[in-house]
């Protein structure tokens, strides 16, 4: 009887800390992936992609607060966020391609412009929306099945729908191509500066998506919650690396890993320490990050 | 009159390079410029193929001005171009970079000619282009350029960092092209047998300046080319 009540509260602890990483997981994923575009494909880091999202939690929370279906609000969450974006890089961003500090100092005051324009417009907070699906309970425990299985089933599905993108499609090559080498791409009758405006879009669709997808998932909606998206999304950046699909991939996979488990062990102040100081090791001994890694040894490999 | 080049001046930032550049080239021709290290063959091409903004001058392709547009919008008017060093996208597998050669043309037979001359490239479609070797990529810049059907082929130092019997075959495969297709190929280079197996002509350069046209049977003086090339 007792061997069976320690059986049930171990299998309960494990499938806690499952659901607290599939949570986290789809969290890092999509908070990072618009990011991980923009650095990853046009040089510039982008320090307002939190405020980027905001806009996308704004847009789908003032919405549905107006009287639109769920699902349609998300779709104008991103789709403002995605207008957005193209006028910014149209007037800013395209300023400071490939100015790798001068991106992040221009999107940091950016940032702090948009999240001051949201205070004032909208207030301190908006209504939240409330959390659709429900929960799974199990023993002592619970958990959101939009956070912890949709939210992480969308991420992996976005990320195959940017590999699809990026390596089968026309114009996912003439991206990388212009990427690679513009003064070529531009040579071989691609119009780069149309590539650059399309890789921004997307970025920032993506941040909409992640904006949308997590307004019925906030408790609160204020103006400084930006930070909360851009935090993650940066150190998975940086530990993920060159590579924007298996960097991301891999980095959330660490990331949320050390987050679930100490989140879940020593509470959520414990998880995101470990998470930064995960990402201090990782920049010490991969310097490059994980994909900077492992595309160092290919080429070692390769020259024998 | 395919390609016109008259009283082109043009250079990086404040440096000036090419001074009062004219010269033109008619369709179906192989013209070379010839010249040593240095003396503008690079800038010039990138001039004609609106890859650096000249100071003056105009080029005009097939009558039409294409002096301020930019290289994508001459890509368009269907000049091809080869750019020195190969500069293929190494991170892409050979076939994406032949794909992106081919979203400019409308001749969708020309990927299986490409494969014809230079058969390797069909052997490695999955192979990153980067892993290549110098003349390998150097076959798949031609054939990326190829791809696009181009009137007009662009080729810088085709020669440059690609072993000695590679070199005689591309020469080869380049005056093939041009009988074929009737492709006009305007090519900058400093090794005297490219020079000599493949124009019909030369202009040879000197400080930025056309100095000299050699044609007939003067491009198979070996004297006469290389007070141009030797320093």
């Amino acid at each position: 009887m007792i061997e069976a009540t320690l059986f049930a509260i171990v299998v309960y602890d494990i499938a806690a800390l499952f659901f607290q990483f599939l949570n986290s997981f789809g969290f890092i994923i999509l908070a990072t992936v618009g990011l991980a575009i923009i650095f990853g494909m046009m040089g510039v880091i982008n320090l307002a992609h939190g405020e980027f999202i905001l806009i996308g939690v704004y847009g789908t929370a003032l919405a549905y607060h107006a009287g639109i279906p769920l699902p349609a609000a998300m779709a104008v969450g991103v789709v403002v966020t995605t207008v957005f974006g193209v006028v910014i890089e149209r007037t800013i961003v395209r300023h400071f391609y490939d100015r790798l500090l001068d991106s992040m100092v221009a999107t940091w005051g950016l940032a702090l412009v948009i999240s001051q324009l949201l205070l004032i417009v909208f207030g301190s907070s908006l209504d939240s929306i409330g959390t659709p699906l429900g929960s799974v309970s199990y023993g002592p425990f619970s958990s959101s099945i939009y956070r912890s299985v949709l939210l992480p089933a969308i991420a992996i599905l976005v990320l195959a729908g940017l590999y699809v993108l990026f390596t089968r499609t026309e114009f996912g090559i003439k991206a990388r191509a212009t990427i690679e080498d513009p003064e070529t791409a531009r040579a071989m009758g691609i119009d780069t500066d149309r590539m650059y405006v399309a890789t921004f879009a997307i970025g920032s669709a993506l941040a909409g998506l992640t904006g949308a997808l997590y307004a019925p998932a906030l408790g609160s909606i204020t103006p400084n919650r930006g930070g909360t998206f851009l935090v993650e999304a940066f150190v998975a950046v940086v530990v993920g690396g060159p590579s924007v699909i298996i960097g991301t991939l891999s980095a959330s996979g660490v990331l949320s890993l050390f987050n679930a488990g100490g989140s879940f062990f020593f509470g959520t102040f414990t998880g995101q320490m470990l998470l930064l100081l995960v990402a201090i090791v990782a920049l010490r001994v991969l310097p490059d990050g994980i994909t900077g890694y492992v595309d160092d040894w290919r080429q070692r490999r390769r020259e024998g | 009159m395919t390609l016109e080049v008259e009283h082109l001046d043009a250079g990086y930032d404040a440096t000036p390079i090419l001074r009062d550049v004219s010269f033109s080239v008619e369709d179906g021709e192989i013209v070379g410029i010839v010249g040593r290290n240095g003396v503008g063959k690079t800038t010039l091409l990138k001039a004609i193929m609106g890859l650096l903004e000249p100071e003056s001058g105009t080029v005009r392709f097939n009558g039409e001005e294409l002096t301020d547009e930019p290289a994508n919008v001459h890509a368009d008017h269907s000049i091809g171009y080869v750019p020195q060093g190969r500069d293929v996208f190494p991170g892409l597998t050979v076939d994406q970079n032949l794909t992106i050669g081919e979203s400019i043309g409308d001749d969708e037979t020309r990927y299986e000619q490409v494969y014809d001359y230079f058969p390797i490239l069909e052997e490695r479609t999955d192979q990153d282009a980067g892993t290549m070797s110098g003349g390998q990529q150097q076959m798949l810049a031609i054939g990326r350029a190829l791809v696009g059907d181009p009137d007009l082929l662009l080729v810088d130092e085709p020669s440059e960092g690609v072993q000695p019997s590679i070199v005689q075959s591309i020469t080869e495969d380049l005056e093939r092209i041009n009988e074929e297709f009737g492709t006009t190929i305007l090519f900058v280079e400093q090794n005297l047998s490219v020079i000599q197996g493949l124009a019909e002509r030369c202009y040879a350069i000197d400080h930025g300046e056309i100095v000299d046209e050699i044609t007939g049977d003067a491009v198979s003086e070996r004297s006469r080319l290389e007070e141009y090339l030797v320093v």
